[in-house]
C-alpha cells in the first residue's frame, strides 16, 4: 500500500516535468522574450531600449538554457529556463506585472475561491444523485423520459447563460442578493449565494444524466435480480444494494476535481467579481500576464495529480475489492 | 468575372470534410453492416427531427462558407482588375438587406425608433426625443399602423408556410412508401415549424431589425446567422486534429502495450494535468503573437481572422484528443484479447494488418459516437472561450463575441436583452439538436459507450 | 401429495425490435414437496423465462400475459407487487447461475444473508446472524464466522454459490428454484454443489425447480423431468420413464447427440436446422421441420400433449400410435477410433514445459514471485491422432495450448514441432512454419471479426502465409472447403452474424483448414454450443481428420467429448500433467487420485 503511494507520487514527478517543459516551449520558444515585451509595452514602435530595459526588469535577459557569460557553478542556473521554469517546482512563482507576489497573491485568493467552489461542488452532488435517483426509480416511465430530456435541455445551454440570467433574475427584478463584489468573513454568504445556486443549476443537466446512466447499469446487474429474489422493496435495493454500488465510481470522479477546487471557477468568479484564483487567473489571460499565467498552469498540474493520487487511494477506501487485495 | 472565387482556408476544409462525408455516407451505403447501424439512428423519431434543425444549420453554415471578392469599376490608368478588399460570402449576398441597412445604435426588436434619446430638430425646433430608424420600419408613414403591419407580414409568412405544408406533404407521403421505417412524417413536421418560424422572420426582415441592433447599429439576426459557420466549424475541423491524434495514439497504446502504452499514457497525463483554458488560453495567446509579428502573411483582415480560427481550431483539437485516446486505448486493449485477434496473429499477420483490418473497423463506432458528441461541447467551449479572450478573432463575430458585448450592456436601463436573446436561441437550439442526435447516434450505434464526464 | 406449487398454461412475451417474442408458452407443470423437478432444455427454449415469470421477476421487456401460478393456493399472478414481494425469499426462493456476479461485490456474505432474515422475519441482529452462521456451516462453508464478514470476491466459485443457496434458504422457502446453479463451476465443484441440494431436499421436504441443459445432471437429481423447446413443455415424465424412453423425437435427439465411449465407431446424431422464430405463431409441431421423423400431419397440426405411458406425456402424434421403444442402451462396445494414416510419425514433442507469469509488487514492481500457469510439461503427438488435454478451470491447459503456438512465450521447455524447435526461433522465422499449426476457439462469437466477410476472413491467413499462387486458386480453395465444413458456397459473401453459433465454429474451423494444417489445438471448440450443435462440431472434427490425417491437440473440461474423441488423454492440474496414457486405459483404471475424483464427479446419464 504504502510502496503503491511512493510510486505514484514518483510517477508525478516525470509528468510536472513534462509540464514545464511544454510550458517553457510554448513561452519561451514559440515567441521569444522580445515579442512578449512588444506585446505587452503594446505600441507598434518600440525602442530596443525600451525592450530590453522590459526584459531585464522581469529578469528576461538571460540566455534561454545556458549561459556562457556567467560565473562557473552558475551557466545552467542564470538563465531564464533555470529562474523561471525550474523554479517553480519549488513554488517560487515570482513577481506579476504590477510587481505583486504571485505566491502571496495565490494564498490571499485561495479561500473565496474554495468558499464558492466547495459549496457547489457539494450542494451539486447532493442534487445530482437525488435527481439521478428519482430518474432510475421511476425508469422507463414518461417521468425518466422527460427527466432525461430536460437534462438535455440543461446541458445544451452555455454557463454564460446561467450566469448572465441568474444575475438577472435575482439582482435586477427580485433585488434579493448584491449583483457582485465580495467581503471577508461571513458577510461573504449573501454575495455567495446566488453563485452557488448557478453553478449547482448548471451542473444539473450533465451531472444528473451521467448518475443516471450510472445507477441503470448498476440496476441491469445480476446481483439487483438477487436482492428482488429476496424479497426486497426497489427502494432497499435502491439505496442499499444499487446505491452503494454506484457511488464507487461517482465518488472517485469527485474526488479528481477536489483538489483542482482550489483553482476557482474562471466565469462565476469574474462575473461576480469575487477576488478568487479563477478571476485571477481571467485577468491575467486578459492582461497577458505570462507569469502568473505560468504560475497557475503549474498549480494546476499538482492539483490534477493529486487529484489522481487521491483517487487511488479514493478507490482502496470505498471498494472492498481493492482495500483488501 | 464579375467576381472572384475567394476560399479561405476554413471554407476549404469544411468542403472537404463535407466531401469526405459524402464519400462515407456513399460508402456505408454499399456495406449492409456499416449502413446498418445508422439505419437504426434514423428509425428514432428524435434523430430525424435534429437531423432536420441540424440540417437547416449546415446550409446556412454552408452558404457562408463560399466566400468571394466583388468586382470594382476598372479605375482609368490602373492594371490588372480591381477587386473589393471585403470578403464577402454567399449568405452575406443572399442578407444584403441586413447586412448593408446599419442604424446608428440600439434598437429594439420590431423597433422604429432609436434606443437612445437624441437631440433633432422637427419643424425647425430642436427636440430631445427617441428619432425614428433609418431602415426599421421607414416605410411607414403612421408608426401606429406597425402592429397591423407586422401581423401583415407574420400573416404572409404563415401562409407560404402553409403552402410549403402541401408539399412537404406529398414528399413525406412518397417517401414514406420508399423507406417506411424511417419516421418522415416527424422529419417533415419538423421542417414546416422550421419554415413556419423562419419566413415570418423572413418577411418581417424586409422591413424590420427582427431581433433589434446591437451597439453599432447591425442587424442582430445577421450577426446570428453569420455565427452559426463559426460554431460549425468549431464543431468540426476541431476533429480533424483530433480524430487522428486520439484514434493512432489510443490505438496504439492498447495494441503495442509495453512502452509504447507507457510513453503513449505519459503523455495524455501530461496534457490532462494542465487545466484546459490555460492550456489553450497559453496557446493561443502564443500564437497571437507570432500571427501579429507576420501580418504580411495576409492579404485581408478576413483571412487574418480565418487564420485565427483555424489555430483555434487546432488547439482545441491537440489539447482535448486526449479523452478520445483514453477511451479507444481500452477498447484496444479489450480487442486484442479477442479470439479473432489471436486467430489473426495464429495465421502471423503484421502489426499494421491487424490494426488496420481487426482493430480500427471494430472502434470506428466509438470514433463516430466520440465525433457527434464532442460537436456540442465544442460549440460550447468557443462561447466561453471567447469571453476569457482567447477565442475567435475580436472582429469575428460569433455567439461567444456576441454575448460578450451585450454582456457589457447589462447595465443599462432600459435592458439591452435582444443580442443576448438572439444568441441564446441560435445557439440553445443547434447545441440541443447536436445532443439529442448525438444521444441517438450513440443508441443506434452502441449503448454501453460511456463519454468521460467530469463533475462541476 | 398436494403439490408446493402448480403452474398452469402459463404465457410470457419478450417485446424485441424484431417483434414479440413467445418465449414462455402455455407452459404447465407441478412441484411436489420434497421433489426435485427439473426443467431440461437447450440455450432459449424458454426455462429461465418461465422461472423468472413465477418469481414475477421478468427483464423490463418481458411481460407474462396468461395462465396461473398457484402457491399452496394462492394466485402468484394476481397479487399485488408488495404482496409478491413477501413471497420472494420468504416462500419462493431462487438461486442464478453465475455466483460472481450474483452477489452484491460491495456487501459482506454475511450481511446479505442476514438482509433476507430482517426482511422477512422478527428476528433480531444477534439472533439472524446465529442463524447465518448455522446456515453457512449447513451448506458445508468451512470457517463461518470468518466467512460472514468477508466480500464476495474473497470467495471462489463454488464458495459464493454456497454462500448464494445459504441465503436462499435463510427463511425455509417452500420452493426453491435453481437456474442452472453448476453451469460456472468446475466438475469436481459442481458434483460437490448438487450433493448439497440433495441433501437440503431431503432434509427440508421443501420443492427444488431444477433448471438445466445438462442430462447428466437430470440423472443424478431429478425426480421428474420436463423437456422445453421453443417456448414449450413437449415431454414430462418420471425420471426413471424418461431415462429408460425418451417418447418425444426431441427427447430422443438429445440423448443420441451425447458423446460417449459407445458411440466411438458412429457418427453422433445431430438435430438438423434451427430453433425457429419465436415471433411467429405457430399453427403446426414446432419441432416438424428438424425431425427425422415428421410426417404431413406434423406440418399442419399442432400436436397436444399425450400420454404415451401412464405418467409419461410427449406433445407428438406419433405417441397415439403407443409409446416409444427405449432408448438403445449398448449400441456395440468400447471401440477404438480408426485413423487414417495409422500410426503415424511424432508431429509434436514437448518437453518439459513451462510457462510462468511474473507477479510484480512493491515501489519498483520488482517481480516476487511467479504463476506457475505450465509447470514443465511433456507430451507427444503423433501425426493424425488426437490428444485431449483435460483439466479444470486454471489447469493451464489453454496456456499450453497458446504456449505450443509461439502465441504466448514459453519461459521454458522445449517444443519441437516436426523436427523443428520453435521456442528459440524469432517472430519472423516462425511465420513460414505457422500454416503448420493452427488454432480453434471456444467463443463462436469471439472468434471472426464482425467487420469482415466470410471470404475475406478465410483469404486472410492463406495470403498472409502465401498459401495458393492467387486469388483465383486460392477462392476454388476457399469454396472447397466450405463444401468440405458444411456451409453452402454463397456464405462467402456475408457477416459473421448472420450465422449460428454452430455455423460460425465451422468457418472457424474452415479458417483453419485453409492454411492445410498438419496439427490443430481446438481450445474447447464445444463448450459454448448447445449438446446437439456440438455433436456436429464433433462430427465435423472427426470426420476431417480421418480424410485429411490432422492431429488435434483438445483441450476440454467436458470428458464426455474427450471418450468420443480422443486417442490419448493427459489431465492437467495445477500447470503439470498428471496422468497421461490411452483413453481407454486413463478413463477405464484412473492411477491418479485427482483423475479419479474428477471422473466421479461427472454426471452421467446411466
Amino acid at each position: 500500500m504504502l510502496a503503491y503511494i511512493v510510486r505514484r507520487v514518483l510517477y508525478a514527478i516525470p509528468i510536472l516535468v513534462g509540464v514545464n517543459l511544454i510550458t517553457f516551449v510554448l513561452f519561451f520558444v514559440v515567441n521569444t522574450p522580445d515579442d512578449m515585451a512588444r506585446m505587452q509595452l503594446g505600441a507598434k514602435r518600440v525602442t530596443s531600449e525600451a525592450i530590453e530595459k522590459w526584459k531585464a526588469e522581469r529578469g528576461y535577459d538571460k540566455p534561454l538554457l545556458f549561459n556562457a557569460a556567467a560565473p562557473r557553478g552558475a551557466k545552467l542556473t542564470q538563465t531564464v529556463f533555470y529562474e523561471k521554469s525550474v523554479r517553480l517546482f519549488a513554488f517560487d512563482f515570482g513577481a506579476a506585472e504590477d510587481n505583486r507576489d504571485i505566491a502571496n497573491e495565490i494564498r490571499m485568493r485561495m479561500w473565496p475561491s474554495l468558499a464558492l467552489a466547495v459549496p457547489v461542488l457539494i450542494v451539486g452532488l447532493a442534487v445530482n444523485i437525488t435527481f439521478a435517483l428519482f430518474m432510475a426509480f421511476f425508469r422507463a416511465t414518461y417521468l425518466d423520459f422527460w427527466g432525461v430530456v430536460l437534462c438535455v435541455a440543461l446541458m445544451s445551454i452555455s454557463a454564460l447563460f446561467y450566469i448572465i440570467g441568474g444575475q438577472y433574475v435575482a439582482s435586477k427584478l427580485w433585488h434579493l442578493v448584491p449583483i457582485s463584489g465580495y467581503a471577508g468573513g461571513f458577510d461573504a454568504a449573501k454575495f455567495l449565494v446566488l453563485p452557488v445556486l448557478i453553478g449547482v443549476l448548471a451542473g444539473i443537466g450533465s451531472g444528473g444524466r451521467w448518475y443516471r446512466t450510472l445507477f441503470l447499469e448498476e440496476m441491469s446487474r445480476d446481483y439487483v435480480r438477487t436482492a428482488r429474489a429476496k424479497g426486497l422493496a426497489e427502494s432497499v435495493v435502491l439505496f442499499r444494494h444499487v446505491l452503494k454500488n454506484a457511488m464507487i465510481p461517482i465518488l472517485t470522479g469527485v474526488v479528481v476535481v477536489i483538489p483542482l477546487l482550489f483553482m476557482g471557477s474562471l466565469l462565476s468568479e469574474s462575473f461576480f467579481g469575487i477576488p478568487g484564483l479563477g478571476s485571477y487567473t481571467i485577468d491575467a489571460i486578459q492582461a497577458q500576464d505570462f507569469a502568473v499565467v505560468r504560475s497557475m498552469v503549474f498549480i494546476g498540474s499538482v492539483l490534477y495529480i493529486l487529484g489522481l493520487l487521491l483517487t487511488d487511494l479514493s478507490y482502496t477506501l470505498v471498494d472492498p475489492r481493492i482495500r483488501l487485495q | 468575372m464579375p467576381f472572384l472565387p475567394f476560399p479561405l482556408f476554413t471554407d476549404v476544409l469544411l468542403w472537404l470534410l463535407m466531401g469526405a462525408i459524402a464519400l462515407y455516407v456513399w460508402y456505408c451505403s454499399r456495406k449492409p453492416h456499416l449502413g446498418a447501424p445508422w439505419a437504426r439512428v434514423f428509425q428514432s423519431r428524435t434523430a430525424a427531427i435534429c437531423a432536420v434543425v441540424f440540417g437547416c444549420y449546415v446550409a446556412i453554415g454552408f452558404a457562408d462558407s463560399l466566400h468571394f471578392r466583388v468586382r470594382l469599376q476598372q479605375a482609368a490608368g490602373s492594371e490588372g482588375t480591381p477587386y473589393s478588399p471585403a470578403v464577402l460570402s454567399v449568405l452575406d449576398l443572399a442578407l444584403t438587406h441586413l447586412r448593408e441597412r446599419r442604424e446608428r445604435t440600439y434598437s429594439a426588436p420590431l423597433a422604429t425608433r432609436l434606443y437612445a434619446k437624441e437631440q433633432f430638430e422637427i419643424d425647425g425646433k430642436p427636440v430631445r426625443d427617441f428619432p425614428r430608424l433609418r431602415y426599421g420600419g421607414a416605410r411607414l408613414q403612421d408608426e401606429a399602423e406597425r402592429p397591423r403591419d407586422i401581423a401583415a407580414r407574420i400573416g404572409l409568412g404563415l401562409f407560404v408556410a402553409a403552402f410549403a405544408a402541401v408539399l412537404i406533404g406529398l414528399a413525406v407521403k412518397r417517401l414514406r412508401r420508399r423507406r417506411p421505417q424511417i419516421p418522415w412524417s416527424a422529419g417533415g413536421a419538423t421542417l414546416l415549424g422550421v419554415l413556419a418560424a423562419a419566413l415570418p422572420v423572413l418577411f418581417l426582415s424586409f422591413e424590420y431589425h427582427v431581433f433589434g441592433t446591437d451597439k453599432v447599429g447591425q442587424d442582430v439576426l445577421y450577426q446570428a446567422l453569420k455565427s452559426i459557420r463559426i460554431s460549425l466549424i468549431i464543431g468540426t475541423l476541431t476533429t480533424l486534429v483530433l480524430l487522428p491524434l486520439g484514434m493512432a495514439l489510443g490505438v496504439m497504446a492498447g495494441y503495442f502495450k509495453g512502452w509504447i502504452d507507457d510513453a503513449i499514457q505519459y503523455l495524455y497525463t501530461t496534457l490532462n494535468s494542465i487545466p484546459g483554458v490555460l492550456l489553450i488560453a497559453a496557446a493561443v495567446l502564443m500564437m497571437q503573437v507570432v500571427i501579429d509579428r507576420h501580418a504580411e502573411w495576409f492579404s485581408t483582415a478576413e483571412q487574418r481572422a480565418d487564420l485565427r480560427l483555424l489555430v483555434l481550431c487546432a488547439i482545441l483539437g491537440l489539447t482535448s484528443w486526449t479523452g478520445l485516446a483514453r477511451l479507444l486505448r481500452g477498447e484496444a486493449l479489450k480487442l486484442s484479447q479477442l479470439e479473432y485477434i489471436q486467430a489473426a496473429h495464429a495465421f502471423g499477420v503484421a502489426d499494421t494488418r491487424i490494426l488496420t483490418r481487426h482493430i480500427l473497423p471494430n472502434v470506428a463506432h466509438i470514433v463516430i459516437i466520440a465525433m457527434v458528441m464532442d460537436f456540442s461541447g465544442l460549440v460550447l467551449a468557443e462561447a466561453v472561450l471567447s469571453y476569457v479572450g482567447v477565442g475567435v478573432d475580436p472582429a469575428t463575430t460569433s455567439f461567444g463575441t456576441m454575448i460578450n458585448a451585450a454582456r457589457l450592456e447589462m447595465g443599462r436601463e432600459p435592458i439591452v436583452w435582444w443580442s443576448l436573446a438572439a444568441a441564446f436561441v441560435f445557439m440553445f437550439v443547434l447545441v440541443l439538436a447536436a445532443n439529442l442526435f448525438a444521444d441517438a447516434v450513440r443508441d443506434g450505434f452502441d449503448p454501453r459507450v460511456r463519454m468521460g464526464f467530469v463533475p462541476a | 401429495m398436494k403439490p408446493a406449487l402448480r403452474i398452469h398454461a402459463l404465457n410470457t412475451v419478450l417485446d424485441t425490435p424484431r417483434g414479440m417474442v413467445r418465449a414462455v408458452d402455455d407452459v404447465g407443470f407441478e412441484l411436489r414437496p420434497g421433489e426435485c423437478f427439473a426443467l431440461v432444455g437447450e440455450s432459449g427454449s424458454g426455462k429461465s423465462m418461465t422461472a423468472l415469470s413465477i418469481m414475477r421477476l421478468l427483464p423490463e421487456a418481458g411481460r407474462i400475459v396468461g395462465g396461473e401460478v398457484d402457491l399452496d393456493g394462492l394466485d402468484l399472478l394476481g397479487l399485488p407487487e408488495a404482496a409478491m414481494r413477501s413471497v420472494r425469499g420468504r416462500r419462493i426462493a431462487m438461486i442464478f447461475q453465475e455466483p460472481s456476479t450474483a452477489l452484491n461485490p460491495v456487501l459482506s456474505v454475511g450481511r446479505q444473508i442476514v438482509e433476507v432474515m430482517e426482511r422477512h422475519t422478527e428476528l433480531s441482529r444477534e439472533e439472524a446472524k446465529r442463524k447465518a452462521l448455522e446456515l453457512l456451516r449447513s451448506v458445508g462453508i468451512p470457517d463461518a464466522e470468518r466467512r460472514f464478514e468477508q466480500y464476495p470476491f474473497e470467495l471462489s466459485g463454488g464458495l459464493k454459490q454456497r454462500a448464494m443457496i445459504a441465503g436462499a434458504l435463510a427463511v425455509d422457502p417452500e420452493v426453491l428454484i435453481a437456474d442452472e446453479p453448476t453451469t460456472a463451476l468446475d466438475v469436481t465443484i459442481q458434483a460437490q454443489i448438487l450433493e448439497l441440494l440433495a441433501r437440503l431436499l431431503r432434509e427440508r421436504g421443501m420443492a427444488l425447480l431444477l433448471i438445466t441443459h445438462d442430462l447428466g445432471i437430470v440423472a443424478r437429481m431429478a425426480h421428474r423431468v420436463a423437456v422445453m423447446y421453443a417456448g414449450e413443455i413437449v415431454e414430462i415424465a418420471e425420471r426413471e420413464a424418461f431415462m429408460r424412453a425418451p417418447q418425444h423425437p426431441y427427447s430422443q435427439k438429445l440423448f443420441a447427440a451425447l458423446p460417449s465411449p459407445r458411440r466411438r465407431a458412429g457418427e453422433l446424431a445431430v438435430i438438423q436446422g434451427q430453433v425457429p422464430p419465436l415471433t411467429q405463431e405457430f399453427r403446426a409441431c414446432r419441432f416438424a421441420e428438424r425431425c427425422d421423423q415428421a410426417f404431413d400431419r406434423c406440418r399442419i397440426e399442432a400436436p397436444a400433449m399425450l400420454e404415451a405411458r401412464p405418467g409419461q406425456l410427449a406433445r407428438c402424434h406419433l405417441r397415439e400410435a403407443g409409446p416409444a421403444a427405449p432408448r438403445a442402451q449398448s449400441l456395440g462396445s468400447h471401440e477404438s477410433i480408426k485413423t487414417a494414416s495409422g500410426e503415424g510419425n511424432v508431429l509434436l514433442r514437448i518437453r518439459d514445459l513451462q510457462v510462468h507469469f511474473p507477479i510484480r509488487r512493491g515501489l519498483l514492481k520488482r517481480t516476487v514471485g511467479y504463476v506457475r500457469a505450465v509447470d514443465g510439461v511433456s507430451f507427444e503427438l503423433r501425426a493424425g491422432r488426437t490428444l485431449a488435454l483435460v483439466g479444470e478451470s486454471g489447469s493451464g491447459k489453454t496456456t499450453t495450448g497458446k504456449a505450443i503456438l509461439q502465441l504466448i512465450a514459453p519461459t521454458a521447455g522445449s517444443v519441437r514441432f516436426a523436427d523443428t524447435e520453435l521456442t528459440t526461433l524469432s517472430r519472423a522465422e516462425i511465420r513460414p512454419r505457422r500454416s503448420a499449426m493452427q488454432i480453434i476457439f471456444q467463443d463462436p462469437y469471439g472468434s471472426l471479426n464482425p467487420r469482415m466477410r466470410v471470404l475475406e476472413i478465410l483469404l486472410e491467413g492463406m495470403r498472409s502465409l502465401g498459401i495458393g499462387r492467387d486469388e483465383a486458386e486460392r477462392t476454388a480453395r476457399i469454396t472447397r472447403l466450405l463444401g468440405e465444413v458444411g456451409l453452402p458456397a454463397e456464405a462467402l459473401g456475408r457477416y459473421p452474424h448472420e450465422f449460428s453459433g454452430g455455423q460460425r465454429q465451422r468457418i472457424a474451423i474452415a479458417r483453419a483448414l485453409a492454411v492445410e494444417p498438419k496439427l490443430i489445438v481446438c481450445d474447447e471448440p464445444t463448450s459454448a454450443l448447445d449438446v446437439s450443435v456440438q455433436a456436429q462440431i464433433l462430427n465435423l472434427l472427426r470426420a476431417l481428420q480421418q480424410r485429411l490425417g490432422i492431429a488435434y491437440l483438445f483441450i476440454t473440461h467436458n470428458i464426455a467429448v474427450v471418450e468420443y474423441l480422443a486417442h490419448e488423454v493427459a489431465v492437467m492440474y495445477q500447470g503439470k500433467i498428471v496422468e497421461h496414457g490411452d483413453v481407454d486405459r486413463v478413463l477405464g483404471a484412473p492411477a491418479h487420485p485427482y483423475t479419479r475424483e474428477l471422473l466421479a464427479a461427472v454426471p452421467t446419464i446411466d
